[in-house]
């Protein structure tokens, strides 16, 4: 596939910015369960939901410039029944909103204990928060299942679609809460830190094995079935446009081998490796500027993944815009 | 759901006409929407396309509105060079003034100094007549390079030719084999019989060193080397003959097989037919006063002797006491060297593929015969209770046309097809009318240079068909008479002419040097040129005084092609949408093999800007110069304008023939011949722009003997003789230009550096030889043949300004079989190196193992000189598309001192395309991504064509934006 | 239920492109028009097609195939293109099984294209907006038309009538008929899409020659071979008397 640069934005700002509300959240989940004391005021959770709400309206943005009319962007809504891009474009406006109430609620220290059970108070912000959660876990789902529900693109279609965009999304807003706290609450970003290098080896773990997986594919689809030809020596000689047509753009990333090899390597190293030793070194050794780029090269690095994941799928459309003369 | 995007505001009309997106002619139907093309279909009453339309035909819109259309006279800027497109606008008025004065000059002094040169027209008769008239003699069109050798090969011997003469009849034929064909003038027809064909169970065979289009869907393809093709054919009449598989009663009735040939050596009519003493009527036919050695009294006997049963074996001795053989005796003693084997040396096709194809050809046609209940009577009386046919059929194009060889390749191939007994039966091949016509036609060339004098009608066609040397269009000295040298010593029947080789030979004077080119819908600074970089030097070089060495040069075109770019003067032709046309059986008609049709184009939409009909233009002109046939008593012009002129033109006065053979006569109740009918045009236009005349049954087969139909042709003036045309297996026409080379026959004689040439390709008999450019290239370092095929969707050079169809082809490629190329070391997709011994070309490799491996091949003329065509600068036609003219030449290497000869066949001088042998290399890894050579395109704008613009084009029709 | 469909016959399709031109002259100012082009007179002119004509080579020299291979929207009956349209957009209508796109509706998003396994859908780069073959919907039903013209552009034009029209779910059909008895497939049927459109194969007609057709009694070369002799030419009789 040709990988559109605002796909990309969107899926990992917004990745990112669901994994930063969860950073928060969960935090204050431990606060409350009183596994991390709760010395954090209403403006720390604020300050985050509100950057996790910027990322998350920059991804929405971006995925605008993705739309041929997003005047008309309000009819994607429509088919939330079939369509999970209809059902990730209901949930991400949901999930923003949530967010954005939940940043307001601590802002604004509107939060009110609703209720107790045993020792746990639950406030509005923590019920706010859960209802965000579950649509951030929706969303991630749903973004995840626009990718995994094709099932022509055989390198999509799977599980570990949707599981590399949770822990993928959720390492880089892991990533970020541990910078944030560097700034904010120097006293956490070990536990961000620790959070983040668990979810980035789990990703490491899980894209590894979407790489072996995908590598070890066969393509279901073959110039036999394509043309309906049973012969092992079939090879194209036009495809009915020599100067490229939709098909040929769309689905083609039009990069070389050695651009589309070094792509591979270099986000396996910015997203994980170096990542995961610069938060082990912050672990020890908390420094903003080291959180700082470890985030920049996380997410850089997670611009290569993306990049990496469009270009890699093979579609099977494809069989029929090979060569042209 | 219906179109709604059609409001009761907009106006909506329907018109017929004629496709003229290529030679083809299907009859189309033209929705307009306000004044706008909004759709183009086929016909579905037109006799020909029958509803159905080629890519090229549905993308007429695109022509229409074209940005690359001319739509002002113009002349060149005094201080331009010719190929510099800088021109400046002038009125008709002015182009027909300095046309008009430069013309009366030529015509007063020495006609023969304007040439008028046509391409790919179909208004011959037109442009012909105003050469005549003019008193010209150099004047053609694009038969020469086009595919002389098949008619003039076919005509010499069965009097009918493919092309648009005749055709294979696939309603009833099984067993079909295509030669060399990749698309051809009867496009769509031919499509939607091959399809019924096949779908009826028919096995159809191609033979081709390449394999696409038409060949695609043929059960077997058999890859042929380039030029074999006469050996193919020889072997398989060698095999048709040793097991008997011909049609002996065919050949004795209806060819020349069985008669007597004189085969003494030491006479001087070795060769000719022994001929009985009666004499006969001079005239344009074969009489019949042959001799047959029958086999039941064992003496000679007059041919069609009742009772009498020839031997068509044997050798026998007159009761004069010549030495004789029957004609077929000859053949066979001709071809018992090739044999399949011997064949399958010099073809590559295996032995046994060559046998297969022969027994399959012999036993269909013997086998599966068809009869048919319809009786008919032939020239001598005989009548027939049926017609039968053996369901064997052929077409073949300019795979064996374009080589130098081709013209004995199809005599071959037309002797084959008699052989099975397939001519204009059903099943086999089937005439068009005005064909079959006689051995040879009629019309002929004036004999000398007499016949070219001021002010005065040529006394003779431009062109005709020589039946003995005499017929040469030669001065006393040898030397032609027309400037391509057509119908010379060189060339002896170059029925078409030699196009190719106008250029060359005015500009270097030879043989004499001429005033005013003017060129008709032929980019011969492009695609019709051989040697087109040499060409284009020729068309701009000046002599030692500063004059251009072709003095003025006028190019008639609807585009602005590489050709206009080196005009004086350009006319800016209308294109087939804006113009009255005719397709007239005098020229070349749509005729259907049940009976003559011609055809007519009526204007859908007013001409463009200052567009004007090139029809119009001869008109105006020909009343101007006052040619006889434009002038009344006192001089002024005849005839209003072209509509006026196709109504009321009579060849002769009150000779009721005309351009158009349907509706004649004062009221349309007439058709061939009658008066002039006022109407004509209407009636036309009520039917569908067409007329078709259904011959009845009886007259719809074995035309060349056949009395009905050739009485019924006598009567309606096709022909002006009823006598049957007995088919030329043995060629006694040729053997009298091989008598005269051998100095046996009287009157004009060969120069001496002629006379082993003519000798030798003057044979009766047909015969192989490797084509004379091979002959002469070492074929070590120039080891494979290339070729080139013409795509489906485009038709030569005119459609690269159609936005739809330069989308399919918008470059071309050199297809190699991969174990060729790998060979050289070359990848699919490399830019490579094309050589031949004339120059090279660079461009881009194409894996394919559709083609044989000794041949490359490319799509013709996709490539395109820089900025012609309105093209952008980076187009793709001219950066990546390459033109493999380039390495073609128009003369043959020369040897010594030798004349400067044509590299055409040397009995036609059909133009050897084909012929040309290349070397492939990979290109230098630093060279430029681009084709090579590059050319300059207009530094400035041309008046009148629409400024490049528009990077988006969304053509909706009836808003209003095209008008 | 009716499920329109192209029924395409490669035994006869010569690739010559006339359907992909007049698909494109009909819908460019029809309702599904204009078809824009981009660069029409430059590098690397591009367009709006909704058929395409692709060219296959089968098999090694000089057992090769050569395969022409048109192309349009197959009108899947179970379309994956159509549900993942997030706007309803892209629909299957009920009465003929037509895979439809309501140019009005989408936004541009290419979603549905992803979900084609055929590459049957193109953007049109001007107007933002899916675009597919719509079997001639504006045709087919027009009772402007003559009835014998109620047919698809591309059927109407195409040269060799490789293309066939109809109902694939009426067995009675041209198009049935010649699923069933030329052996029709359909395209990629790994994917479960079912295609309406169908392609018919290359079917080959050979011929077998038997020996004694070549070895034959009516050979006409038995008339040449022997003069008849002249009564007086010598014979046994003259030599001896037994
Ligand atoms: N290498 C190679 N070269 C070949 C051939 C080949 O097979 N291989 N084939 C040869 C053959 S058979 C032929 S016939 C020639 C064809 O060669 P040409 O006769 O030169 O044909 P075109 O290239 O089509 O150019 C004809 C001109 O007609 C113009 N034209 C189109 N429509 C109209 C119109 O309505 N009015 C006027 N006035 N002009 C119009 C076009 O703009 C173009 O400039 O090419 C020959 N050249
Ligand atoms: N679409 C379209 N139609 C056209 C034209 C066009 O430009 N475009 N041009 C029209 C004109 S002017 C003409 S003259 C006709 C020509 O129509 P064709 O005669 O079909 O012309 P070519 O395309 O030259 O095809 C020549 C074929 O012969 C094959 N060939 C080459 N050398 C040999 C050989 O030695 N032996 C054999 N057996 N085959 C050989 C080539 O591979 C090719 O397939 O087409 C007419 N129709
Ligand atoms: S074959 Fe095509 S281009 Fe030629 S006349 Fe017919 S429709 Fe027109
Ligand atoms: S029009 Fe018919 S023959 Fe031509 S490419 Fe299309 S389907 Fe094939
Ligand atoms: S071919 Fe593609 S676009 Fe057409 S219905 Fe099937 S999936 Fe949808
Ligand atoms: S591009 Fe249009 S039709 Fe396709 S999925 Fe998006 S909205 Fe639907
Ligand atoms: S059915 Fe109509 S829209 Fe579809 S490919 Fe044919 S002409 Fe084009
Ligand atoms: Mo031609």
């Amino acid at each position: 596939m040709h990988p559109a640069f605002s796909v990309i934005l969107l899926t990992t700002l917004i990745g990112m910015g669901q994994g930063l509300f969860l950073a928060l959240y969960t935090e204050q989940v431990y606060s409350s369960l009183q596994v991390l004391d709760a010395s954090r005021d209403g403006q720390f959770y604020g300050i985050g939901s509100a950057i996790a709400v910027v990322l998350l309206i920059a991804g929405l943005l971006a995925s605008f410039f993705h739309l041929g009319h997003p005047e008309r962007a309000w009819r994607s809504a429509a088919m939330w029944r079939t369509s999970w891009l209809s059902r990730e474009v209901i949930l991400l406006p949901g999930f923003i909103f949530f967010v954005f109430l939940y940043g307001v609620t601590h802002l604004f220290g509107l939060d009110t204990t609703i209720m107790n059970i045993g020792a746990v108070a639950v406030t509005l912000s923590l019920v706010l928060g859960m209802i965000a959660t579950a649509l951030g876990f929706l969303l991630f789902v749903a973004t995840g299942m626009i990718y995994a529900c094709i099932r022509f693109l055989q390198e999509w279609h799977t599980p570990l679609t949707v599981i590399n965009y949770l822990l993928l999304g959720t390492a880089s807003g892991f990533t970020f809460a541990t910078a944030y706290a560097a700034y904010y609450a120097p006293e956490l970003v070990s536990f961000y830190a620790g959070w983040a290098i668990v979810l980035t080896s789990t990703a490491l773990i899980t894209r590894l094995s979407s790489l072996i997986r995908n590598k070890r594919l066969k393509p279901r689809s073959t110039l036999q079935s394509a043309i309906g030809v049973r012969h092992s020596g079939i090879s194209q000689q036009a495809q009915g446009s020599m100067g490229g047509s939709f098909n040929t753009r769309e689905f083609f990333h039009g990069k070389s081998d050695l651009f589309f090899k070094s792509i591979k390597y270099i986000f396996l190293v910015m997203v994980f490796l170096i990542p995961i030793i610069l938060l082990a070194i912050s672990f020890y050794q908390p420094s903003k500027m080291l959180l700082l780029s470890t985030i920049t090269v996380q997410y850089i690095g997670l611009m290569a993944e993306r990049w990496f994941f469009f270009a890699q799928a093979n579609h099977p459309q494809n069989i029929y815009y090979q060569t042209i003369s | 759901m219906q179109d709604n995007t059609i409001t009761p505001d907009d106006h909506i009309e329907v018109k017929n006409t004629t496709c003229y997106m290529c030679a083809c002619r299907c009859g189309i139907r033209v929705t307009l929407k306000n004044g706008e093309v909004r759709y183009i279909q086929g016909n579905p009453e037109h006799p020909l396309n029958k509803g159905v339309l080629c890519a090229k035909g549905a993308s007429g819109i695109m022509k229409q509105y074209s940005p690359a259309r001319l739509t002002k006279p113009l002349l060149r800027k005094k201080e331009a060079d010719r190929g510099d497109s800088n021109f400046e606008e002038i009125s008709w008025d002015e182009a027909f003034s300095i046309l008009e004065t430069r013309l009366t000059k030529i015509r007063e002094t020495d006609p023969k100094k304007f040439c008028l040169f046509t391409g790919r027209d179909q208004m011959q008769a037109l442009t012909g007549l105003f050469a005549k008239q003019f008193g010209t003699p150099n004047y053609a069109a694009h038969g020469g390079f086009c595919s002389v050798n098949m008619a003039a090969g076919m005509i010499y011997t069965i009097g009918g030719s493919f092309w648009e003469f005749g055709g294979p009849d696939l309603d009833r034929s099984k067993l079909f084999i295509m030669i060399g064909t990749a698309e051809d003038h009867h496009s769509n027809p031919m499509k939607i019989a091959l399809s019924k064909f096949k779908r009826s169970g028919g096995r159809f065979i191609s033979i081709n060193p390449v394999r696409t289009g038409y060949s695609a869907i043929a059960d077997d393809w058999v890859p042929i080397r380039p030029g074999t093709d006469g050996a193919l054919m020889l072997a398989l009449i060698n095999e048709i003959i040793r097991l008997g598989l011909y049609d002996r009663e065919f050949l004795i009735n209806y060819t020349n097989s069985a008669e007597l040939v004189n085969i003494d050596q030491a006479s001087n009519t070795e060769g000719l037919f022994v001929r009985s003493n009666e004499t006969f009527e001079e005239g344009c036919y074969d009489p019949q006063n042959k001799l047959w050695w029958d086999r039941h009294t064992n003496t000679e006997v007059p041919t069609r002797t009742p009772g009498a049963d020839p031997y068509l074996l044997g050798e026998f001795e007159t009761s004069n006491s010549i030495p004789v053989k029957p004609a077929f005796q000859l053949l066979v003693d001709r071809v018992k060297e090739f044999t399949p084997a011997w064949a399958a040396e010099i073809t590559g096709i295996p032995e046994e593929t060559i046998k297969q194809l022969a027994h399959e050809m012999g036993i269909t046609a013997r086998d599966q015969k068809i009869e048919l209940p319809i009786p008919w009577t032939d020239t001598w009386g005989k009548e027939h209770d049926s017609v039968t046919g053996n369901p064997v059929s052929f077409h073949a194009m300019r795979g064996i046309a374009a080589h130098s060889n081709g013209f004995h390749t199809i005599r071959a191939l037309s002797i084959l097809m008699t052989l099975l007994g397939t001519i204009d039966r059903p099943g086999g091949f089937r005439h068009k009318a005005p064909f079959p016509r006689p051995i040879p036609p009629c019309a002929k060339t004036p004999k000398g240079p007499e016949g070219v004098q001021p002010n005065t009608p040529l006394a003779g066609m431009p062109l005709g068909w020589p039946a003995e040397p005499n017929d040469l269009f030669i001065d006393e000295e040898n030397n032609p008479v027309r400037i391509d040298k057509a119908f010379s010593w060189e060339f002896p029947l170059s029925v078409h002419g030699l196009m190719h080789n106008v250029i060359t030979n005015a500009w270097r004077g030879d043989p004499y040097k001429i005033d005013t080119l003017l060129i008709f819908m032929a980019n011969m600074a492009w695609n019709s040129s051989m040697n087109t970089s040499e060409i284009r030097k020729m068309l701009n070089d000046k002599d030692e005084n500063g004059e251009y060495k072709i003095p003025f040069i006028a190019v008639c075109d609807a585009f602005q092609s590489e050709t206009t770019a080196f005009a004086d003067l350009v006319l800016p032709d209308t294109t087939y949408l804006e113009r009255h046309d005719v397709m007239s059986m005098l020229d070349r008609p749509i005729s259907e093999f049940d009976g003559p049709v011609d055809s007519v184009r009526i204007p859908v939409l007013p001409p463009t800007g200052e567009c004007k009909p090139f029809q119009e233009v001869l008109i105006e002109l020909g009343g101007r110069l006052k040619l006889p046939k434009f002038v009344d008593e006192a001089g002024n012009p005849k005839y209003r304008n072209y509509p006026d002129f196709i109504t009321n033109y009579e060849t002769e006065p009150g000779s009721g023939i005309g351009f158009l053979a349907g509706w004649r006569g004062k009221g349309g109740e007439k058709f061939m011949r009658g008066e002039p009918n006022p109407q004509q045009w209407e009636m036309y236009e009520k039917n569908n722009c067409v007329f078709h005349y259904e011959l009845p049954r009886s007259y719809q087969y074995m035309r060349n003997f056949n009395q009905g139909y050739l009485e019924w042709a006598r009567h309606h003036r096709l022909t002006r003789y009823a006598e049957p045309i007995t088919i030329h297996v043995y060629s006694e026409i040729l053997q009298k230009f091989r008598l005269a080379a051998q100095g046996k026959l009287p009157g004009k004689q060969p120069p001496n550096h002629l006379r082993a040439r003519v000798e030798t390709f003057f044979d009766p008999l047909p015969f192989y030889h490797v084509p004379l450019e091979t002959e002469l290239t070492d074929t070590h370092k120039y080891p494979l043949n290339a070729i080139t095929q013409r795509p489906m969707a485009m038709y030569h050079s005119w459609d690269s300004q159609n936005a739809w169809l330069r989308q399919i082809h918008t470059h071309n490629y050199l297809h190699v079989n991969p174990k060729t190329a790998r060979a050289s070391e070359i990848n699919d997709g490399d830019w490579i190196w094309v050589e031949s011994m004339h120059g090279k070309v660079r461009c881009m490799c194409r894996y394919s193992e559709a083609v044989e491996p000794g041949t490359v091949w490319t799509w013709n003329a996709i490539g395109k000189a820089g900025g012609a065509w309105n093209l952008d600068k980076n187009a793709n036609e001219s950066q990546k598309g390459f033109l493999l003219n380039h390495l073609i030449a128009e003369e043959l290497p020369r040897t010594g001192n030798g004349p400067h000869l044509s590299n055409s066949d040397p009995v036609t001088g059909q133009a050897g395309w084909y012929d040309v042998k290349v070397q492939i290399y990979k290109a230098g890894d630093d060279e430029p991504e681009e084709t090579w050579p590059q050319f300059d395109g207009p530094k400035q704008s041309i008046p009148g064509v629409k400024p490049r613009k528009r990077k988006w084009l969304s053509y909706f029709a009836g808003k209003g934006e095209n008008k | 239920m009716t499920q329109l469909a192209l029924v395409i016959d490669l035994n006869v399709c010569v690739g010559c492109h006339a359907c992909v031109i007049s698909c494109k002259e009909w819908n460019t100012s029809g309702n599904a028009g204009s078809l824009s082009d981009l660069h029409p007179y430059g590098k690397d002119p591009t367009g709006t097609f909704f058929n395409r004509v692709q060219t296959f080579e089968v098999g090694e020299f000089p057992k090769t195939e050569t395969v022409h291979f048109p192309k349009s929207c197959l009108h899947c009956e179970d379309p994956p293109c159509v549900p993942v349209c997030p706007t309803g957009a892209s629909y299957k209508r009920e009465e003929d099984g037509i895979v439809l796109v309501d140019y009005d509706k989408c936004i541009g998003c290419k979603y549905c294209s992803w979900s084609c396994p055929y590459g049957a859908r193109e953007l049109d780069e001007k107007q933002k907006v899916m675009k597919k073959c719509t079997l001639c919907v504006d045709r087919i039903y027009d009772e402007a038309l003559p009835e014998s013209e109620r047919k698809p552009a591309c059927v109407m034009s195409c040269p060799p009538a490789a293309r066939l029209f109809g109902d694939i779910h009426d067995p009675e059909s041209d198009v049935s008929i010649a699923i069933r008895e030329a052996g029709g497939y359909q395209l990629m049927p790994e994917w479960g899409t079912q295609p309406a459109n169908h392609y018919l194969p290359r079917r080959k007609t050979r011929m077998t020659i038997h020996q004694d057709e070549l070895v034959r009694a009516d050979n006409p070369l038995n008339k040449e071979h022997y003069a008849e002799p002249e009564f007086d030419d010598p014979s046994l009789d003259d030599v001896t008397s037994w």
